[in-house]
């Protein structure tokens, strides 16, 4: 698990390495393009004003920014002491120093994500949709996945770069959109004042800047994903590590992939960070997504059958895909043997589709505050959290029972 | 004048790699203590949880007297124990015992509709489970500490300052080894 780490922190080095280059070289050029010779150090120095304001921001709140943007709430052991339970095994088997915040997202999309600065400040957020399609078993899976995240430092690492893409972007657009509207002006008006020969090299800084503009993203994007993928299968292989049963995360990842509700409250940045893409059935997810195909994923997880070392994962892995592993070379060499263990008990408990819509109604109305009392002939009432009065009549029997109590 | 720059900035180098070294000692060595503290935390759980899970099942199971007897033997057994060797075997008794009661559940159809005992039946789960992944998190933190201690350079630390070796913990689980036994008293 340590090599790992090192090999994550090395690549995330590089990553913001390449990009802060990507960042700084795209201010340089577009500062050329727009104010001469002098410009290119003042859009350099604007550029990294913005990266280090945009840094400073993630840094100090970016965690919160992300669960405010996907509308998470923050949930009790009393709201579902289920996915409460789950995350605190997860949190003993991968000895995390302290306990995850636990946020709830209110979406029938059965979805998951986990984002924070290190271990010790990081929340994981699940759908309603996924707490009520799941059983325990690939609940387990989907959490213990989230907590890989956690320990391999990816969150940090996916926080940071999203950052970075989306100061990249920023710059990009204000410039191009600046090229439309008013760039061609100002240019226009500085090459009246010097002499024409420099008026023809402005033209040519300006090409340059245009193309940089264009590709700094994509490029930036291209990168971000290809080290992306490459987590997931990670994050796979940590979660069988802690959990010891790959099928509870096939199973899950399949029920996931089956479901075709798309997930409201997810955009382009936050897109990367959860299990599965939330855009479902677009071609392009395909090309450069962040995450390896669902299918693939499932059939390395089923393929573990000796083991759940990352050794096991390994194997499974060059066995379904046919090409080197992805897990880093000293670990996959590690065969500590760890054995796989059986379905719980609960896990093999299957709900129906009318019971789980029910029940996803059910998640979000507590998560928003309902109160729940059951009537003495057997109802179930749901008072929302706005309801005045004291007591509720049933309306079934007409018993009258006490909201508070 | 040089070479007393160069020597003095090797020493300082040696100095600040060993202390780096010892940290990092120091910190798996919490981490393996932490570890097994986790494991008595749930063992502890445990023991409170089932005397509400009895009282609240009794009523819906009358025929099962033998079943609540194993439980709160094992239990008064494992919460006496005084030795690790005691304790792991009564624990396993214990996890027997308990693994036999949500087997027989399954024919109580009114029992599993009780919300209160659904709950209870979900706490004691996740209680079997964290002490499943207790025990699972300390083995991981003795191997990662085992094989700091024991490989170049951080063996040499290891050795100067008395860093020793740590166990793996087995739980003693009697239903893995015996044979089940059949009988119609």
């Amino acid at each position: 698990m340590w090599e790992q780490i090192r090999v994550n922190k090395r690549n995330s080095v590089l990553l913001l390495g390449t990009m802060a280059l990507a960042l700084a070289g795209l201010g340089f050029v577009m500062g050329l393009a727009f104010g001469g010779p002098e410009g290119g150090f003042i859009g350099l120095i604007i550029a990294t004003a913005v990266w280090l304001v945009l840094m400073l921001v993630s840094f100090a709140a970016g965690d919160q920014i992300l669960l405010a943007s996907s509308k998470a709430v923050p949930v009790t052991h009393e709201v579902h002491p289920q996915l409460f339970n789950v995350v605190e095994e997860m949190k003993i088997a991968a000895n995390l120093p302290k306990m995850p915040k636990v946020y709830i997202i209110n979406e029938a999309s059965p979805n998951a994500f986990a984002t924070g600065r290190s271990p010790e400040t990081a929340s994981v957020a699940v759908t309603a949709g996924l707490l009520a399609k799941l059983n325990r078993d690939e609940l387990q899976g989907v959490i213990a996945h989230e907590m890989s995240h956690i320990v391999n430092r990816d969150i940090l690492f996916v926080t940071l770069a999203g950052v970075m893409l989306g100061s990249i972007v920023l710059l990009s657009q204000v410039f191009l959109r600046g090229m439309l509207y008013g760039g061609m002006g100002s240019s226009r008006r500085y090459s009246s004042r010097s002499s024409s020969n420099q008026g023809g090299g402005q033209i040519v800084m300006v090409v340059i800047a245009l193309i940089a503009a264009i590709l700094a993203p994509i490029m930036a994007q291209l990168l971000y994903f290809a080290l992306s993928r490459r987590r997931e299968y990670l994050a796979d292989a940590g979660a069988v590590r802690l959990t010891r049963y790959p099928e509870g995360l096939a199973s899950a990842l399949e029920k996931i992939a089956g479901d075709r509700t798309p997930l409201e409250a997810a955009n382009k940045v936050t897109a990367p960070m959860y299990i599965s893409l939330p855009f479902k059935g677009r071609k392009a997810a395909h090309l450069h997504s962040t995450h390896p195909p669902i299918e693939e994923r499932i059939r390395i997880l089923r393929n573990m059958s000796r083991g759940a070392s990352f050794k096991d994962y390994s194997d499974a892995y060059s066995q379904t895909v046919g090409r080197a592993s992805v897990i880093p070379a000293g670990e996959a060499k590690q065969a500590e043997p760890v054995e796989l263990r059986q379905a719980s008990a609960e896990g093999k408990r299957e709900t129906g589709q009318r019971k789980q819509m029910r029940d996803v109604g059910d998640i979000m109305r507590k998560v928003s505050g309902f109160a729940f009392l059951t009537c003495a002939c057997g109802i179930k009432m749901k008072v929302p959290p706005n309801f005045k009065g004291d007591q509720v009549k049933c309306p079934r029997c007409g018993r009258i029972s006490s909201v508070h109590g | 004048m040089w070479p007393l720059i160069i020597v003095g900035g090797i020493i300082l180098l040696v100095i600040m790699s060993l202390v780096g070294i010892f940290n990092a000692l120091v910190r798996l060595r919490n981490q393996v203590d932490n570890a097994w503290s986790q494991i008595d935390v749930q063992l502890k759980r445990r023991h409170d949880l089932i005397p509400n899970l009895v009282e609240t099942a009794k009523g819906y199971m009358q025929h099962e007297r033998g079943t609540f007897e194993s439980i709160t033997k094992a239990r008064s057994e494992a919460m006496g124990a005084r030795t690790v060797d005691q304790a792991s075997k009564a624990e396993g008794m214990l996890s027997d015992a308990l693994s036999k009661f949500m087997l027989v559940v399954e024919n109580y159809p009114d029992l599993k509709a009780n919300q209160n005992f659904l709950s209870l039946q979900e706490e004691l789960t996740s209680t079997e489970n964290k002490i499943a992944f207790a025990r699972q998190g300390y083995n991981d933190q003795v191997l990662f500490y085992n094989n700091k201690i024991q490989m170049f350079p951080s063996n040499v630390v290891a050795g100067m300052f008395n860093f020793t070796k740590r166990e793996f913990f087995e739980i003693e689980n009697a239903a893995e080894r015996e044979v089940p036994k059949v009988s119609f008293s």
